[in-house]
Order: C-alpha cells, then structure tokens, then sequence
C-alpha cells in the first residue's frame, strides 16, 4: 500500500477496474460479420449491426464459450442463466439506439486475481462480475470540420465487460492488476490483450479516503488504453482529489478524460444529464441457458495459468520467485522458456531466456514472437555449455551471433572455431608459453605475490582466444606455479 | 397510476421525441390510462412464479462462430441520410 501525503496527512487512494476485453472470434456477437482488426471501413457490417429494421440477433456460440472459459479462469462462479438487455442510448456508433448487454442477470458472477506486489507480497483483487455486450461503431472526428464520419466495423463485436470491486489501493496495484488480467486473458486464448489495437481497455474508477476510513466520493476516468496511461491517470485523479478535498471543497462523482499528453485528467464536456439506460430484457433474445456438462467440457481444456505455472517454475524447477514471474507473466514467454527447459538445466535455461534472450529483445525493440533465436537453438546453445564445448563466456558470443543471423549455434561454433579446449596437452602448451613469456611475474608469483595467478589465467584464456577450458588452465597454472615454487626453496 | 408532464417530458427527451409543450397534457392523461390498464397485473400474486420469457420452452438459438456476411459498405450506407464514401457522416459530435 503507498499512501498520499496530503498537506493534512495522509490519503489512501481506492481503485477499481472496469475492463473491456474483445472475445476472440471470428464473428460477432450477434450476426456472421468478421471481427478482424483494420478492415476497409463498414465492410464488416451485417444488416444486424447496422440496426436495419426488422433483423434479428443470433447468438455467437464459441462467444459464449469464451466467456465461461474466462469466468472458469478468473475462478468464478458460472451463472447456467443468465439474460440479455438493452441498455437504451444515443449516439452515432450505436445505430440500434441501444447496446445489447447484461445487466441484472451476468454469465459469470465473482471471482478473484491474485497480483504480485513489489515488495513480493501478493495482493487479492476480486472481481465482482464478468458480463458480454456488444461493442460500438468507431467515429472519426478529424475527417470533416463539420462532421463525424462513422465506420461500424466494430459494431457488435462480442466484448467481455470484467468488473473488479474497489480492491486496489495504489496506481501500481492497479497496473499490476490489469498486467495480471491480461496475461490470464492470454493464456486462455479469450482475448488477444492489444491495448494499441483497442482489443482491451479499461476504465478506472478512484476515490480518497483518510486510511481505512470510509469509502469517498469516486471518478470514473473512461476508456485507458495502455497500462501505463491506467498507473498514471489513476495517481494524477487521485493527487486531484486529494487537493480538491484540502483545499475545503469536495469531490464530485463524474466521468473524466484521461489526456495523454497532459498527463492530466478533465471531466467529460457533455454532462450528460445523470444516465438513465432504462435496461429492460431484450425481447429479441431468449435467456441463456447452459448444462453443467457444457461447461465442465470447458473447464476439462483449461490452459496452466500463470500462478499455478510460477509455482511449479518454483517448487519443481528450482526457479526463484523472481525469474518464475517473469516468465509465466506472458504466455509467449512461459512458453519459450520450457522449450529451452526441456529436459536440461532450468535454472541454466531460465539464465540465458531472461538475461540474454530478453535483454536483447529490449535492446532491438522486439517481442518475443518475433525472436531471431528459435527456443529449440537456445536450447542447443545450452547443451554446448554444458557438454563444454563451448565456454560460458564464448556462448555469449555464439548467442550475439545467432541474435543477429538467426543461425544455429553448432553452425557458428564450427564455422568460427570456438570449441573449448580440454585437452590437457593443448592447453599445457599455451601454459608453458605464457610463463616462459612472463618470467618476471612468475617469479613474483613465487616470491608470494598469489594473486598473479588471475594475470597469468587470462594470458593464457587470451592465448586460446577464449576457447581453453578455464578450470584446465586454472588447474595446470596452479599444479605449475605452485610446482616451480617448492622446487626454488 | 400517477404520471405528471414533467415525467412525460423527460420521457419524451430520452426517447429524443419533440414534443411541444401544448400536448404534453394531453400524452400525460393517455399515458396514465395505459399504465392504468397494464397497472391491472399487480393484481396478481406472483410470489415464487418463475418469470416467464416464452409461453413454450425454447431455448435460445445459437449461430456457429463463422464469417458469413460483409464486404457491401456500399449497400450499407446506401441509405445513410449523407455518407462519405464508404463512411456515414453525421453532425460534427466531439467529446
């Protein structure tokens, strides 16, 4: 918890998610038109999406089945019933005049998301209930000065609506949250997460309080789309509200703006006269009603989600908490990290997969799906390390070189010849020249100067280009030196 | 049942009807009557009754997840009170 120091103390700062998350289909909600992102504008309009008197919606049912799929995840509870209304409002990307949606009777009721916290401590966020409804049109603003063109691509796209309750208490919990909830989004293959593309988005509810008093007045700030604009609208509404309530006046409930640029949050310019959605049940749609076999048939293909996953990464691999965490906090990643593991040294794997491996993706601005280095060469890399064939500090260039050609590392190895060195003769060679080159500092060495024996390790590592074996060359230097050293006395 | 005109006005303003203030008196007694009539139902006892969606039991039908319409914005926007292209335009609304 990170509390507020106002002018008068400290404030605690309430947080609460309401998500929108895209189900994943090919079709929407209600009628057979695709789902895919960047479509030539209202070619992925139905005569159903475009409000055309007379039609009528049908069901999408693999929509249905990833939001049970969902709740199972977010281990809620299944509603077999549940009903659809319509929740009655005007505007010009909504051309039915209202947006089908679940309002009294949802799919899926409570549930919970663990989230890990900086201080390693982990925190339950519950969610209050998950709900499906249909998207909006998109309206484009910058087209006309005069006016706003319209595409209804996405015009009754299947969304998740995912409401958590007031269960965070900093803008990091809340960023954590969302990071958390997307990740299990993505295990489950309900929803692609692409916050850039709009496919998830949230919107953030914050309230102040003195801590543990009761509940304050709270804002909704609408429709965040990244996480970090989710952690920085949610600290500047809470420093706004903490101000408003010092300076003696007093919050009022209202949805506000979030402006990237400002990193500033505005209340919404129409005031809309309080909402009144008059939800009534959608007399064009039968409730819905599931069997249990339906959906313990979901329940039999869940995935491994992320917490199960890091515990076992922990308890049956030897990860730390640290590095299991991670790599289960994103399915491509967990999922990369256990090809490189199969079978070798997890905690060895683990290395390269977060240090290496990831580092260099930072560094070239790539994601993990785009990786020049396959899972099953990283995993080849290993083996030569641990075969020694390779040195630990020569795979470092062998990965350097895979990074860039996409090439395999026994390719590399053979064609630069980098194999470690370990025969003993070889290297004994190398030795005897690098003390016959450096009398003066054997004789110091013998003379007690020990600590030469670093200088003499990296002239002959140096010599080899790297590729003796260095716990060889430490051994026959020392048996050497150390040698030469009994015989003088 | 008791409606007044300021209820049937704001009804008429959420419904985006405009209605002139000389037959909101007029709507408010009709609708009064409606609600009268429908208003009968609270007769009835329905304690522990079900709701009932459909006077036979049907369940609710489901379409397969496939892509079988699109590709006709033309067709769509067709009758678009005024279109841009493949766009529908409307009176300039900013937030």
């Amino acid at each position: 918890m990170s509390l507020i120091e106002g002018q008068s103390g400290a404030w605690e700062a309430v947080i609460g998610l309401e998500v929108h998350a895209q189900v994943t289909s090919e079709s929407k909600l209600f009628s057979g038109a695709s789902t895919a992102f960047g479509g030539e504008p209202n070619a992925q309009v139905s005569l159903v999406d475009a409000a055309m008197p007379g039609m009528l919606p049908v069901i999408n049912e693999r929509c249905v089945e990833q939001a049970v799929r969902t709740g199972l995840g977010l281990g809620a509870q299944i509603n077999l019933v549940s009903v659809f209304d319509r929740k009655n409002y005007f505007y010009p990307d909504l051309p039915q005049g209202y947006q089908i949606s679940q309002y009294s009777q949802p799919i899926v009721g409570s549930g919970a998301v663990e989230i890990a916290l900086e201080d390693g401590t982990t925190r339950t966020v519950r969610i209050a209930r998950l709900h499906l409804e249909q998207d909006a049109g998109k309206s484009l603003h910058d087209r006309d000065p005069r006016r706003t063109w319209v595409d209804l691509n996405r015009a009754g796209v299947a969304l998740m609506e995912i409401v958590s309750e007031p269960d965070m208490r900093s803008p990091e919990e809340a960023a954590a949250f969302m990071t958390r909830l997307r990740a299990i989004l993505r295990y489950l293959g309900t929803c692609d997460g692409n916050m850039e593309e709009g496919s998830l988005r949230a919107d953030v509810n914050v309230s102040v309080r003195r801590p543990g008093a009761a509940l304050g007045t709270r804002c909704e700030i609408k429709n965040l789309n990244s996480i970090r604009f989710i952690r920085e609208a949610a600290a500047h509404e809470a420093r706004r509200q903490v101000a408003v309530i010092e300076d003696g006046g007093a919050v009022e409930q209202e949805t506000r703006l979030f402006d990237t640029g400002s990193g500033t949050t505005r209340p919404m310019r129409s005031k809309e006269e309080e909402h009144d959605y008059r939800y009534f049940p959608d007399p064009d749609l039968l409730p819905l009603v599931l069997d249990e076999a339906f959906v313990d048939g979901i329940r039999a293909t869940l995935p491994e989600l992320p917490d199960a996953k890091k515990r076992r990464f922990v308890d049956a691999l030897g990860l730390s908490e640290e590095d299991a965490e991670v790599l289960v906090a994103d399915r491509d990643s967990a999922a990369y990290f256990e090809a490189v593991a199969e079978g070798r040294d997890a905690k060895l794997a683990a290395n390269w997969v977060i240090r290496d491996l990831f580092g260099a993706l930072n560094r070239s601005g790539l994601a993990i799906a785009d990786a020049p280095v396959s899972a099953s060469d990283l995993g080849a890399l290993v083996d030569l390390i641990r075969a020694g064939t390779i040195s630990g500090r020569i795979a470092r260039e062998v990965f350097e070189a895979m990074f860039e050609t996409g090439r395999d590392p026994g390719s590399i190895v053979a064609e630069r010849g980098l194999e470690q060195v370990s025969d003993t003769g070889a290297i004994e060679a190398i030795v005897d020249a690098v003390l016959a080159g450096h009398p003066d500092r054997v004789a110091e060495y013998r003379g007690g100067k020990t600590r030469l024996l670093g200088f003499f390790v990296g002239q002959a590592m140096k010599a080899s280009r790297g590729k003796a074996n260095p716990k060889t060359v430490n051994e026959l230097l020392r048996a050497k030196l150390d040698e030469g050293q009994g015989r003088d006395e | 049942m008791a409606v007044d005109t300021d209820t049937v006005r704001r009804i008429a303003m959420l419904a985006r009807l405009d209605v002139p203030d000389d037959e909101l008196a007029a709507l408010t007694g009709e609708l009064a009557k409606i609600l009268d009539w429908m208003g009968q139902l609270g007769e009835i006892d329905t304690d522990g009754v079900v709701p009932m969606t459909a006077v036979k039991p049907m369940p609710l039908r489901r379409r397969a997840d496939a892509v079988t319409e699109g590709g006709m914005a033309d067709e769509i926007v067709a009758n678009a009170p005024e279109a841009a292209g493949p766009f529908y335009t409307v009176p300039k609304v900013i937030e």
